[in-house]
Formats: structure tokens, sequence, C-alpha cells
């Protein structure tokens, strides 16, 4: 039986992930979030250690290369094109000349694909979603994810009901949860104002291989 | 029987004499200027009204009457109607209905609503807008969010049938009102950016059985045309004509929805809808022409049987629907009496057919910042006659994937929308709101999940450049020359339907929220009055206890409450020049709200 998004009461992870669907991006996605399950159980001390770490400002800044990251974190790159900070999340890169990151470009462009109609154009929002420039102020990649995967719902009386759909089955946003998670953030940072970004990196090998067997095409 | 007798006694409403005979009632409601019998005013869709109480010389003294809060915040498209001494309201969704007493200050006759499942929200496109309710035989027809059609009693709000016409799981879903025509309702589909393959049904209005269905693509005989006599521009269709324009099955999932409005003609028996576009957005995915999206479709009203089809922009390259309305109207053309047919495209083109025959008589921009085509092929012998002529530079067929186009007027939500024009016959000319938008248009691979979005492209959009800076115009066409006549600028799209009245006054809404009264002739503003939420509804006027009253729904949102929301700017006009129309959000906010106007006693 397919799992259709539509009229599920109570979506949970698991349900929510299509049926005979093995791309690398939504696997990696459910592991992430047990490994987050298992992080929170060790919170105290893991708390403890990150205290005597400098704080990473939640903005963007300048990394030791001279580049534009998150909080000026250094990023390193994969032969797909996307930079990881030290903990494993992805981030934006703009390099010192301007050039925008490949997976920051691809964001911008499946959101404007996938998701402007209701979060408004640049994630600035509209008069029935939330403004995800702002939303990824705050949220965390774990929680970015979760609920693009599985959907979110704010259903009451007397008010606009929120519905935000769950996209687990849809290749054509699974695929490009992180490209999507980079832009946006690369907006809640300020690293990218409301012009489509213009100098980029070139789309790697890799990057197209990856995308390709995530539609399951050859 | 005796039960609703009793009912209206005791409500003190004065009995409206409820008509017996099938369809005769509402012919007869829609001649009747002091009712609104149906959402686009009558059967031709001129959205005019005979009344001329409130006329050009005092409608500046126009105040409000009274209101009334539906209780719901989102989008609200369509209008009420006026059946006798009971208005009816409709709500997005959860897609509520009121009968309020216009004997009694808009007291709650009844309230229906429905239980629908909230993940139908999502599959909406946009917003969960619904376009109003249709009424004839003593029935009010909601056609919910979720495709089911219900019938309710008139006068007590009791349901008495309903049947479903999609499966929103698949993405099927509705924003359309219905149109009653004789013993049918007559019944569209939305779903052109989740792939469905969408249709137009009649249901038999007095048990909801299904009664005919015709695909917009597809086999012929799904369609329901004749090959040999069904016609485009004046020549048989041939077999099929709509496989043949598909690569491979791609026509199973080739949208072409059917969400806009319905026109019906009773001497020719035709009911004009016009066909949305082939799915996906990504034009490189569905060579060929792409049959019979885009399409001006002419079907017979008991058959469904089309008499003859005509397509306005083959093989989509920008997401320029074919749904909105088709005015129909007896004019003189060339120095003849015509029966014509008006279409406003979202392509930025003024169509003016033959209805009968659908012969072509004239295509023109209604907007000049059109540029994706130089013109419309006017010249029969030409093998591309009918067809517009593609700028290279503008097309993302011929750019390709991966490609961003830049610069493309209009914007995919078109020059102009489902918001309706009105006719006046007094003037001649059609009053017409648009959008003063265009786009950058990057198609890309997409693959297609059951019930998912099916979009393929990137979009982005930005006031006309070189123009004016606002977003929108409300201007006045001559039909018959395919000239505007007067143009009035608006910082915003214009999104509500416009209503021409015998008083010489032409009514809009506007996205900040004004209703704006003009001069018909003249375009001349005579009065406005800003109401607590931007204007996406369709203003519509009656006559109750001697006295002309004026409606309009309040309540920003649809595709208008996306981009406009958050402001939209020029990415060419360099970081910054956001302009002085920046966000709408800084000059209305979220509402639901019906306001009446009269003139003071
Ligand atoms: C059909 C409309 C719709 C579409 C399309 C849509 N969203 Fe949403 N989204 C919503 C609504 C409504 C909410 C708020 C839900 C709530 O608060 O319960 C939301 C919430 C969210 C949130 C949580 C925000 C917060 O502040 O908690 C994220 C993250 C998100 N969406 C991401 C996306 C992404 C990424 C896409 C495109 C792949 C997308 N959405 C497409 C309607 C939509």
């Amino acid at each position: 039986m397919t799992n259709y998004a539509f009229g599920r009461s109570n979506p949970s992870p698991a349900q929510a992930r299509p049926v005979g669907f093995k791309p690398s991006a939504l696997l990696a996605t459910g592991l992430l979030v047990m490994s987050l399950a298992l992080a929170c159980l060790v919170l105290p001390s893991a708390g403890a250690v990150a205290q005597e770490q400098p704080a990473v400002a939640n903005t963007v800044g300048t990394a030791p290369d001279g580049s534009k990251t998150h909080g000026g974190q250094e990023a390193t790159k994969d032969d797909m094109g996307k930079y990881t900070m030290s903990d494993g999340t992805p981030t934006y890169r703009i390099a010192p000349d301007g050039t925008m990151d490949w997976f920051a470009y691809s964001g911008y462009r499946r959101y404007h694909a996938e998701c402007h109609v209701c979060h408004g154009p640049d994630g600035m929002g509209s008069s029935y979603a939330p403004a995800l420039a702002n939303s990824l102020k705050t949220l965390s990649y774990e929680q970015f994810t979760e609920v693009v995967v599985n959907g979110k719902k704010t259903v009451g009386v007397g008010t606009a009901d929120q519905v935000m759909p769950a996209f687990g089955e849809n290749l054509n946003v699974m695929c490009y949860l992180d490209d999507l998670y980079v832009y946006l953030k690369a907006r809640a940072d300020g690293a990218l104002d409301r012009t489509r970004p213009s100098k980029r990196e070139d789309k790697t090998k890799a990057y197209g291989d990856n995308e390709n067997q995530c539609f399951g095409r050859k | 029987m005796r039960k609703l007798a009793c009912a209206a006694l005791l409500l003190g409403v004065a009995v409206y004499a409820w008509p017996a005979a099938a369809n005769d009632g509402l012919t007869k409601i829609i001649k009747d200027p002091k009712q609104w019998g149906i959402q686009t005013g009558d059967y031709a869709n001129t959205r005019y009204s005979k009344l001329d109480q409130i006329n050009a010389g005092n409608v500046g003294k126009m105040q409000v009457a009274w209101s009334f809060s539906t209780g719901v915040l989102r989008g609200h498209e369509g209008g009420p109607l006026v059946i006798g001494d009971v208005m009816y309201v409709h709500t997005p969704f959860p897609n509520i209905v009121y009968a309020l007493d216009l004997n009694d200050d808009g007291k709650i006759i009844w309230k229906y609503e429905p239980k629908q499942d909230p993940n139908v929200i999502p599959v909406m496109c946009c917003d969960t807008v619904n376009r109003g309710l249709a009424f004839s035989d003593g029935m009010i027809y909601l056609h919910q969010a979720d495709t089911t059609l219900v019938a309710l009693d008139a006068k007590t709000g009791e349901k008495k049938w309903s049947v479903v016409n999609g499966d929103p799981k698949k993405g099927e879903t509705n924003t359309a009102t219905v149109m009653p025509v004789k013993d049918k309702v007559i019944v569209g589909i939305s779903g052109g950016e989740f792939g469905v393959r969408c249709h137009v049904t009649a249901y038999d209005s007095k048990t909801g059985k299904q009664v005919w269905r015709g695909f917009s693509m597809g086999p012929d005989n799904e369609m329901l045309v004749d090959p040999q006599k069904t016609t485009a521009l004046g020549k048989p269709i041939g077999p099929d004509s709509s496989l043949k324009s598909w690569e491979g099955d791609q026509w199973k999932i080739g949208g072409g929805c059917t969400w806009g409005w319905y026109s019906y003609d009773p001497e020719t028996n035709l009911v004009y809808y016009g066909s949305g576009n082939p799915s996906t957005w990504n034009p490189k995915q569905r060579p060929g022409d792409n049959k019979w999206s885009m399409t001006i479709w002419a079907r017979d009203a008991d058959t469904g049987m089309a008499k003859w089809v005509y397509q306005m922009t083959p093989h989509d390259e920008w997401d320029y629907d074919g749904v909105n309305e088709m005015i129909l109207t007896d004019q003189q053309f060339n120095g003849a009496p015509r029966k014509l047919l008006t279409h406003f495209d979202r392509n930025g083109f003024g169509y003016t057919l033959d209805r009968v025959t659908g012969e072509l008589l004239v295509a023109e921009k209604y907007d000049p910042s059109v540029n994706w085509a130089t013109k419309v092929d006017m010249d029969k012998a030409s093998p591309t006659f009918g067809r517009p002529l593609v700028v290279a530079q503008y097309s993302t067929e011929q750019n390709g994937e991966d490609v961003n186009s830049k610069g493309i007027c209009p914007a995919a939500l078109g020059t102009k929308d489902q918001q309706p024009a009105a006719f006046s016959p007094k003037t001649n000319l059609f009053y017409v709101p648009t959008n003063h938008v265009c786009m950058d248009y990057e198609p890309f691979r997409v693959s297609y999940t059951a019930g998912q979005p099916y979009v393929g492209a990137t979009l982005s959009m930005f006031p006309a450049p070189n123009s004016h800076g606002g977003m929108g115009n409300f201007i006045a066409w001559d039909n018959t020359k395919g000239k505007i006549v007067w143009s009035l600028k608006e910082p915003f799209s214009v999104w509500s339907g416009a209503l021409a009245t015998a008083g010489d006054v032409v009514f809009y809404g506007t996205l900040e929220g004004y209703l704006k009264a003009v001069d018909s002739k003249t375009g001349k503003e005579l009065y406005k009055f800003k109401t607590p939420s931007g204007i996406i509804g369709n203003v519509t006027t009656y006559e109750h206890g001697g006295k002309q009253y004026i409606a309009v729904l309040s309540g920003v949102g649809g595709w208008a409450g996306i981009g406009l929301a958050a402001g939209l700017t020029d990415p060419n006009a360099g970081l910054g020049a956001v302009g002085g129309y920046a966000a709408l959000s800084s000059y209305t906010n979220l509402g639901g709200q019906l306001t009446v106007f009269a003139l003071p006693n």
C-alpha cells in the first residue's frame, strides 16, 4: 500500500518514509534523528563540555580563511561541494570574492519551487505560513529536517489553520534537504539578502551522481 | 414541508415564492436585479447590474450600512448570494455557510459547517480560498475544499445530498464555485501543481448523480470530443488530437485544470470555460502542444460534447493557466451584430471570439508590458494561425532546463488571474482588474509522486520594470478593437472582481482593503473606503426594502497573500530598492469580513 501523506492522523518518522526508498540523504536523516536522541540522554556532561568551548555566534561570521560561514566557523568541503562544520551540520560558505557554495544556490532554486507558494519569496513568510528566514534563527538542523519530513499542524477553532505538509515521500524535496537547510540558514543568518545568488561554485560530478541515485535514475 | 413554512413564519421572513420548475427559478432570479443569484452576476458572466439608485452623482456619499465577521482568517474570494430576503455567505476552509436574514440586520438564520480533514489544506496550492456558493431550485450548493459537493436546503441548511468529485490524496482539491444549468450542476477541479488530469463534470441537481465528465486531455471518448464535429479555428480536430500532442504517458498526469469560472448561453446551449496549465512547469519534460490544456472549451450543456476548442498557449512554458472567465456579449463587430466571447487570459492577451463557431476575431495585449510573445498570428493562411509568436529570449523551453530566463512579462500569476472582469452594455467596455508583475523563470527536472507537488520551476517575481512601480492596474478595455481605453495605476495587483452598474459606476476592491468606485466612462475615482483587510473578493449589489446595497468580502490571502504580503523586489534594481510599495503587510492584516454599503437615508 502506498503511504500517502494525506489523511494520516498520527505521523511518525518511520511512517513518513517512503516504502522502498533508500537514498543516502534520507537514511542519513533517520540516523541523525536517532543519534540526536542518544545525545539527549547524555546531555548534562555534553553541556559541561560545551561550556569550555567559545560560544558560536548564531549569525554569519568570518572564518579563518576569510570566507563567510555560520558563526565564522571553519567549514570543510566534501566531494559533492557540501560544507560542514566540526559538529557535522551543513553550512553555507561565501568565499571572500562573493562566490557562494553550490548547496546554498541549489537550495535557493528548490525553495522557490517547492516552498515559496506557502512560505513566501526569499523565506519572507505569507499570510498563511511562517517566515522561514526567521524560523531558522532558532530551529536546529534536526528540527528543520523533522518538520520537513513529517509535517506540522496547528489546527484550532477561530484561527487560521496552519498545516505544513509532510514531504517525506517527495523526492523533489527529500533529495535536497541539505540544500534547503543551507540556503535558509544563510537567509536567517543574514549572509544572503533577498536577491538571487549570482556567483556560485559549479555543480560537481559527485553531486550529480548522488542526485541521480536519490531519484533512482541511471 | 410544514416545518419549513413554520420556521419561515417564526423568523418573520417574507416568504419567497420558491419556484417549482427546474432551472426556471435561477433564470428568473438572475433577471431580477434586486437579487444576486449567481456568483458571476449572470450566466454571461458580465457582472453588470441594472440597479442605478447608487450612481456616479451620489456614490461619493455612500456609507457602511452593516458588516459581518465570517470568523475565518484566510483569503476570502467570491462573494455573497442574495435570494429573496436571505443573503448566503461562505468562508474559505473550513467552508462555513451562513444564511443571513436581510429583514433582521443580517441575523443568522442557519449555519452549516462541514467536517473536512485539515490535511487538505496543504494540498491546496496557494491558500484555502473558495469562490462561493451557487443556488438553484431551493438548494444552495457548496463545493468544499476536499471536492465534496453538498446540496443544502436553502431555507434550513439541511443537507439533501452530497457527492465526492475528486481525491485530495492524489492532489485533487477545489477552490471554485459550481454553475447550475437546467437540471445539472457543472463542476470543475484543481490540482495542476500535483499532476492531476483535470476534468469538468455535470451532476444531476436533484440527486447528485454523475451525468457526464469530460477530461482536458487523453483519448477522444474521455475528453468528450468528436474528431469530425468538434472544431478548432474552424477545422475538425481529427482523431487523437490530444494524445498526439504529448510524449508517452505524460498526459495521464497532464493538468489542464478547471478551477475558473463557467458561463452558459441558453441559445447555443453551450457551457464555456478555460483549462489550466499542463503539468509540470518544466516544459522540457512534456514535448508537444499538450492539448487541450490552456484551451477555451465550448461544451454542450446536456451531453458535455465539445463543439469547439481553441488553445491559446500551446506547450505552455510560463504557467499561464487558461481558466479565466469567458464573458458573453451580443455586440456590433465590424458593423455587424455578433455573438461574442471575451476572455482576458493569464498570458496577457485579451481574446474576442465568435462564441457560436469559435472563430478568432481579436487577440491583443491588455498590458503593454507583455513581452513573451510579439503577437498572436491572425493570418488565416499562415501555418501558425491562432498561435502566439514566442520571443526566443523569454522562451523557457528554448533556453532549456537549469537556465534562468529573465524579465518575462507577465509573471506566472498572469496579467489577470481568476479575479473576474465586468462588462457594461451602456459603455460597451470591459472593466478588468490586472496584475502588473514580471518574473524570472528557471525550469528543472522533477519526479512525480501521487499527492505531492509536481512543479519543476523556480520563479521570482517583481513589479513590471520601467513602469509606474506598482504591481497592478485597473483598466477599461474595448474588446472589438483590442485597445485599452483608460488605465488606473494601483500599488498592488487588483485581485478583486469588478462590478459595473446602470448607475455608471464601476466598483472594485484593492489589496490594501479599499473598496473603490470609479466613473464607468472616465475612470475618475468617485469614492473609496478602507475595509479591515485586503480585498480579494468580488463586488456584489442587490436591492432590499427599496434600497440598493453594495457588498464585498475582505480577507487578504490567496496567491496575492504570498509574495505580496512580504513585498516583491526587483532583483535588477539593485540592493535595497524595494520601492514605495514594499510590503502589503504594512497596509493591512488578515481578516474575514463582509462590508455592506448604501446611501444614507
Ligand atoms: C502548503 C503550504 C506549505 C508548503 C508548500 C511548505 N510549508 Fe512549511 N509550513 C507550512 C505551515 C502552515 C507551517 C506552520 C505549521 C505550524 O505552525 O503548525 C510550516 C512550517 C514549517 C517549518 C517550521 C517553522 C517553525 O517556525 O517552526 C519549516 C522548517 C518548514 N515549514 C519548512 C518548509 C520547507 C523547507 C518547505 C519546502 C520544501 C515547506 N515548508 C513547504 C506550510 C507549508
